[in-house]
């Protein structure tokens, strides 16, 4: 009797260990989550979350197509999403293991089905719009009390970023974010895909590029929440951190964010689960996880953008939900314009044009 | 026999470590672009037959027709050169003054110059960024002196390149110079001297010929990899730096174009067995001199 129980015991232990052995691997944006949240998972789910991160759509599509990414969830943004589908990187989600699902939010669902047009392939995490972050101080001293912080003449105008460069501003390093808002500043429609259109943002750019200190997608946190900078092209939350950084260092910056008034670019960052993920199961659980309103409202607390998920915004403290710069009035939201992806051709058009506005060749 | 094995291993480590790969690569440069997985076509699936038929050499004339490709070759060239320049001028009184230390000295400067490899060559470039920048250590320094008033723009220029590159290559300069140096009988320089040259006639007569071979190692150890750096430019470069690396990844990364992206590396490559085969006859050379 004495060494059955030993032997269940022993088993027990075994089949623990091998639950532990489990493992899920994540492939997200850069400060993209409240990391207490991946404590929480495997506290919960006893499953091993290996929890990677990258800066660029570009850096997650090459690793996609290359094949064999090994990861079970990645979080690729919108018009890149919609290509990834095409190229048959991803497969279709089990809803019925996703019970959190219907904590989803409808506006965003719609939103989300110019590029998954079933709603089979992605669920949202996250949302926002990409504009302006201003080092609100600095600007005003450079170009005077009514500096246009809200809108897009602060960056295409010439005569503003001449001034502008001598305390520091920084592009995102993304032509996609870039080419449609200088189209929507010249007054074209951004989401053109029209290479002569397109080619109209050219000279917008050249003559505005040498005044741009960098073109990166995530250092111009750190720059603009140590004073570094002043300007930063960039995305709502991650701009909205560095305001928070800034406050919390009490180093004197006060940061702004607002989406520019001639039209802002609203992303969807969501998570989808490559077609040759090792542990679709864990994936699945690491999914339905991050749709429970307390997980989604934590999240959305933590990295200051607004996210998919309807039930969480009961949850969401007063600065989040109660900013417009996180979650636009109407009227912004009727003003926020979303782009499609470039076929090959253009793309290469558009990733040349770009290298050309850089580097001056 | 013996032989026969003794030659096998070189040529094999050849094959598997360098034209295995580079016959990979070769052949996506004759692929064209494809929205699938692998993006690009025709693949292995498709039958040798086919792929042999649909292969061609359309992204080897495209960089022909796009000026920024040997821009950027040339660009990269002349950064490459200059650093190793530079590097030279640096590492070489560096190697000279080991090679003159007291015997007791010698073990503890080589730690020296080995040591900064304990630490990931991506941590030291980031230091780097926290030295060059606007608010960085050099500027606080330099503005504490009195030197300057206003901060330099070092870091995102092409300075900043340079110097990443110099200081990341260095110990590849000074180890080969010294190991030249170190071999070399000071009865020779008295001999010069004792001939009538002076200290500095005796140095370029007699030291600097002797350690050519040094030097001339140093020099392709460290032009070889700088002409193909992507890391160094694009933390410290800024949007103006073009460099051959910079572009390879954008070909990859923003355009997603492999075929074109391994058609830039198949030049790269080629541009680079010039260096690398003189480097080798230089140093078979050397070996047999010494026999």
């Amino acid at each position: 009797m004495k060494f059955t129980i030993m032997g269940s015991i022993a088993a027990s232990t075994l089949l623990a260990s091998m639950a532990m052995a489990e493992e899920v691997r994540v492939y997200n944006w850069s400060d993209y989550i409240d990391e207490s949240l991946l404590q929480k998972f495997e506290d919960e789910t006893g499953i091993d979350l290996v929890y990677d991160v990258f800066d660029s759509n570009e850096v997650l599509e090459t690793k996609l197509l290359a094949g064999g990414s090994g990861y079970d969830v990645v979080v690729p943004s919108g018009t890149f999403l919609q290509r990834q589908i095409t190229a048959g990187a991803f497969q279709k989600l089990d809803k019925t293991k996703l019970p959190n699902i219907e904590n989803q939010w409808d506006v965003i669902e719609d939103r989300l089905k110019k590029y998954d047009p079933e709603g089979e392939y992605a669920v949202n995490y996250m949302w926002g719009t990409t504009g302006l972050g201003v080092n609100v101080n600095k600007v005003k001293e450079v170009l005077g009390d009514d500096a246009p912080i809200d809108s897009l003449a602060l960056i295409f105008d010439p005569a503003n970023m001449e001034k502008l460069a001598s305390c520091g501003v920084y592009f995102l390093d993304a032509p996609v974010e870039i080419i449609p808002a200088a189209l929507a500043y010249l007054g074209e429609n951004p989401d053109s895909q029209d290479a002569e259109v397109i080619e109209q943002a050219e000279p917008l750019l050249t003559a505005i590029a040498p005044h741009v200190q960098k073109f990166h997608s995530s250092e111009y946190i750190n720059a603009l929440a140590n004073g570094s900078i002043c300007v930063a092209f960039g995305w709502s939350g991650d701009i909205l951190q560095a305001r928070d950084r800034a406050a919390e260092a009490d180093n004197g910056v006060e940061i702004a964010y607002n989406a520019p008034t001639e039209g802002a670019l609203m992303w969807f960052d969501s998570f989808a689960m490559p077609v040759d993920a090792p542990n679709p199961e864990a994936g699945l659980k690491f999914i339905n996880f991050m749709m429970d309103a307390q997980n989604a409202a934590a999240a959305s607390n933590y990295v200051y953008y607004a996210n998919g998920n309807f039930a969480s915004q009961a949850l969401l403290a007063e600065d989040v939900i109660g900013d417009p710069a996180i979650y636009p009035t109407e009227k912004t939201l009727k003003n926020l314009y979303t782009t499609s992806p470039y076929d090959p051709k253009l793309q290469r058009v558009v990733t040349r044009m770009w290298t050309k506005i850089k580097s001056g060749t | 026999m013996r032989r026969f094995a003794l030659i096998a291993v070189p040529y094999l480590w050849l094959l598997f470590l360098f034209l295995v790969p580079f016959l990979i690569v070769f052949k996506i440069s004759l692929s064209d672009l494809a929205l699938a997985i692998p993006p690009y076509a025709p693949t292995f699936k498709d039958g040798i037959a086919e792929m042999l038929r649909q292969f061609d050499f359309e992204n080897f004339v495209f960089l022909t027709v796009d000026d920024l490709y040997w821009k950027a070759y040339l660009s990269s060239l002349q950064i490459a050169f200059f650093s190793t320049l530079i590097t030279l001028m640096v590492g070489y009184p560096m190697a000279y003054g080991m090679a003159r230390a007291p015997e007791e000295w010698r073990a503890t400067l080589m730690m020296l110059v080995i040591l900064p490899f304990w630490t990931s060559f991506l941590i030291r470039v980031y230091a780097w960024i926290g030295i060059l920048s606007n608010d960085g250590f050099l500027n606080q320094l330099l503005m504490w002196i009195g030197l300057i008033n206003e901060p330099l723009t070092i870091l995102n220029t092409n300075i900043a390149v340079y110097i990443g590159i110099v200081y990341t290559y260095l110990p590849f300069m000074i180890l080969p110079i010294y190991a030249a140096l170190d071999r070399l009988d000071e009865s020779l320089n008295e001999a010069a001297e004792d001939l009538g040259c002076s200290r500095m006639q005796a140095f370029w007569l007699v030291t600097i010929p002797l350690s050519k071979n040094g030097i001339i190692a140093g020099c392709f150890l460290v032009f070889i990899p700088a002409l193909g750096e992507f890391v160094i430019p694009s933390l410290l470069g800024g949007s103006g730096t073009l460099m051959i690396g910079k572009i390879l990844f954008e070909e990859f990364f923003n355009n997603r174009d492999w075929p074109v992206a391994s058609a830039v590396a198949v030049v790269l490559l080629l541009i680079l067995i010039i260096p690398i085969v003189l480097f080798q006859r230089n140093q078979q050379r050397q070996a047999e001199a010494e026999q």
